[in-house]
């Protein structure tokens, strides 16, 4: 096991779920109460100072439903850390990420947009790539593939 | 009174379709005079549930869709995929696939670089370096119809290795048009770089810090120009990067003219790292004591349909263009030598009855590649900054989950910081070297 996953093992006992080391990539499970805390470590203690990526995936039919997954990048070392969430359907929220790395603001509307997962204290958490009126999270799995929505053209 | 009606507010809306739009996307900006004082970006018009449709097709069928991302320099796309399933499927590609790899990825840069500094030269009304740049683009795109049969949507990765080994001449020809893009490229150095109203309207315009670009996850030639020579060819190197030689560039100021220059600057070493390639390269043949015997695939069929297979899959069956250059004598070097992952040569699917069942396996739907359970995150160094695919698999035919991390999503959620305090005409110019791709970014 490497170091920096022990380190989140030792200091965030109670936010702690399950990691591995699997291909070679550093990946840890935490709980989604733990976030921001976790982050805030990894940004300023860690040196992870990019957060390369932001997404999620759907694990349809299991209790908690949903996986929001953060790649971070550290730049200076150049290694890589993957930290993940899972909530469930009933309450799919997670806390932003905004107050840490500006590019969160868009990747948590993608994800709010394709998965319909909320961020608590988003400043704004409006659709990205679907228009407004759009209904229903398209990446979620019961989302069909061949479903169409009418067109709706700009409402001014 | 006067002065304050001239001072109020007033609202532009750039795009969604403009002509100095590369791609269609709406910029609101609230302007005062003709300086900017907030924008933002609205973006998602050319969204196409790219992952969506990733997860209702086989592993292989991605690798097409991927070529629609950064439409510019597709084969950087396509292996990028191919490298995260690559390694959930734990498989290492051969050495002389390694190379080919690198090589057209370096080619699809140059092309990529080419496109992305002539257009943005062209809206500063420099049309006649425009022409230049395109004429040696249509060398890359050259070399590129020449490996894999088409020019843009090239579809040339594949799983466990590349679609087809070089045609014969073909390191004759690429040095040949290197040594003319090298010629153009001077050419054009002479027209842009110390012309003084390029230098005017690029110096000191689009304007971004190092931390914020890191704090937008910034990389590639906007990062290089902040002054952090940070590439993923030198950070993590993949295929043969770390057995060449080359400089990564690295601006200054972080302005367009550092992104230009940068830019520039690449495509020499792009060609520099070719040439190393070239020169390692094992050749490609691996010499057989019988030169093998072409029979034409249409009498191969007939023949095995027959039961007369006595001597058949000795032979080699004459393929039609599209498929040249994955004979079995090539595939050995540029394929992994996996049933599960690698498509039989020709020659054996059409008279052994292994290879017909192999190659059904492999593209029957819900057969194909089936990678173990596991998640990958594989990065490559795109023209743009990182192109990251996440791959998850649940074990069976079809991807699980495909997330693309698009090089010009960050760059364009830092967009409005970067164009605030700059004037109007200055957006395109920022624009330009931002090299938004509509492809990748609304996927």
């Amino acid at each position: 096991m490497s170091e920096i996953l022990k380190n989140i093992e030792e200091k965030f006992s109670e936010y702690f779920r399950e990691s591995h080391s699997k291909l070679g990539e550093d990946t840890v499970l935490i709980k989604k109460e733990g976030i921001l805390d976790v982050m805030v470590y990894l940004k300023n203690k860690e040196n992870f100072n990019v957060l390369m990526d932001l997404t999620c995936v759907d694990y349809y039919g299991e209790e908690e439903r949903f996986e929001v997954v953060y790649h971070l990048y550290n730049l200076k070392d150049k290694k890589r850390l993957r930290v993940k969430v899972r909530v469930d359907e009933e309450n799919p929220e997670v806390e932003s990420l905004c107050s840490l790395w500006r590019n969160a603001n868009w990747f948590e509307r993608e994800v709010w947009d394709m998965f319909g997962v909320r961020f608590k204290n988003h400043p704004n958490l409006k659709r990205i790539l679907m228009y407004d009126e759009f209904e229903g999270h398209p990446l979620r799995k019961d989302y069909p593939i061949r479903k169409r929505q009418p067109r709706v053209g700009p409402l001014n | 009174m006067e002065n304050e009606k001239v001072k109020k507010d007033m609202y532009l809306n750039m795009g969604p379709s403009h002509p100095a739009m590369h791609g269609i996307i709406r910029i609101m900006l609230e302007l005062e005079g003709e300086t900017v004082v907030n924008a933002d970006v609205e973006i998602g018009y050319l969204h196409r549930a790219f992952e969506k449709s990733c997860e209702n097709v086989l592993y292989n069928g991605v690798i097409p869709y991927t070529d629609r991302l950064n439409y510019v320099s597709p084969a950087i796309n396509n292996f990028g995929y191919c490298m995260a399933v690559e390694k959930l499927l734990g498989v290492e590609i051969p050495e002389r696939a390694k190379y080919i790899r690198t090589i057209i990825s370096e080619i699809s840069r140059i092309a990529d670089h080419l496109t992305c500094v002539g257009a943005s030269a062209m809206e500063l009304g420099a049309f006649t370096a425009f022409l230049y740049f395109m004429q040696a683009r249509e060398f890359m795109y050259e070399l590129l119809d020449d490996v894999s049969g088409a020019r843009v949507t090239v579809s040339y990765g594949r799983i466990g290795g590349v679609k087809a080994d070089f045609p014969e001449g073909f390191e004759e020809k690429a040095e040949d048009y290197f040594k003319r893009t090298e010629k153009l490229l001077g050419e054009i150095e002479g027209l842009l770089t110390k012309n003084r109203i390029f230098y005017d309207r690029l110096r000191g315009v689009g304007i971004i810090s190092q931390e914020d670009a890191i704090s937008y996850g910034i990389m590639g030639p906007f990062l290089k120009s902040t002054g952090i020579a940070h590439d993923l060819r030198k950070a993590e190197p993949y295929f043969v990067y770390d057995r060449v030689d080359f400089f990564v560039p690295y601006g200054e100021y972080g302005d367009n003219y550092d992104r230009y220059l940068v830019r520039m600057e690449e495509m020499r070493q792009s060609i520099k790292i070719c040439r190393q390639c070239f020169k390692q390269m094992e050749p490609g043949e691996v010499k057989s004591e019988i030169p093998p015997e072409y029979l034409p695939s249409y009498d191969m069929v007939e023949k095995a349909k027959k039961g007369k297979t006595e001597g058949l899959p000795l032979k080699e069956a004459e393929l039609s263009p599209n498929l040249k250059g994955q004979e079995k004598f090539r595939k050995v070097n540029i394929n992994v030598n996996d049933k599960k992952v690698t498509v039989p040569p020709k020659s054996s699917t059409y008279c052994t009855i292994e290879g017909l069942i192999n190659h059904f396996k492999l593209n029957m739907s819900s057969y194909g590649v089936r990678p173990p359970e596991g998640e990958a995150y594989s990065a490559i160094e795109g023209a743009n900054g990182e192109l990251g695919f996440y791959v998850v698999s649940d074990g069976s035919g079809k991807p699980y989950r495909v997330r693309v991390h698009p090089p010009c999503f960050p760059i364009m959620a830092a967009f409005p910081k970067i164009i605030v305090g700059d004037m109007v005409a200055d957006i395109i110019a920022t624009f330009g070297s931002v090299n938004m791709i509509g492809g990748e970014l609304d996927r």
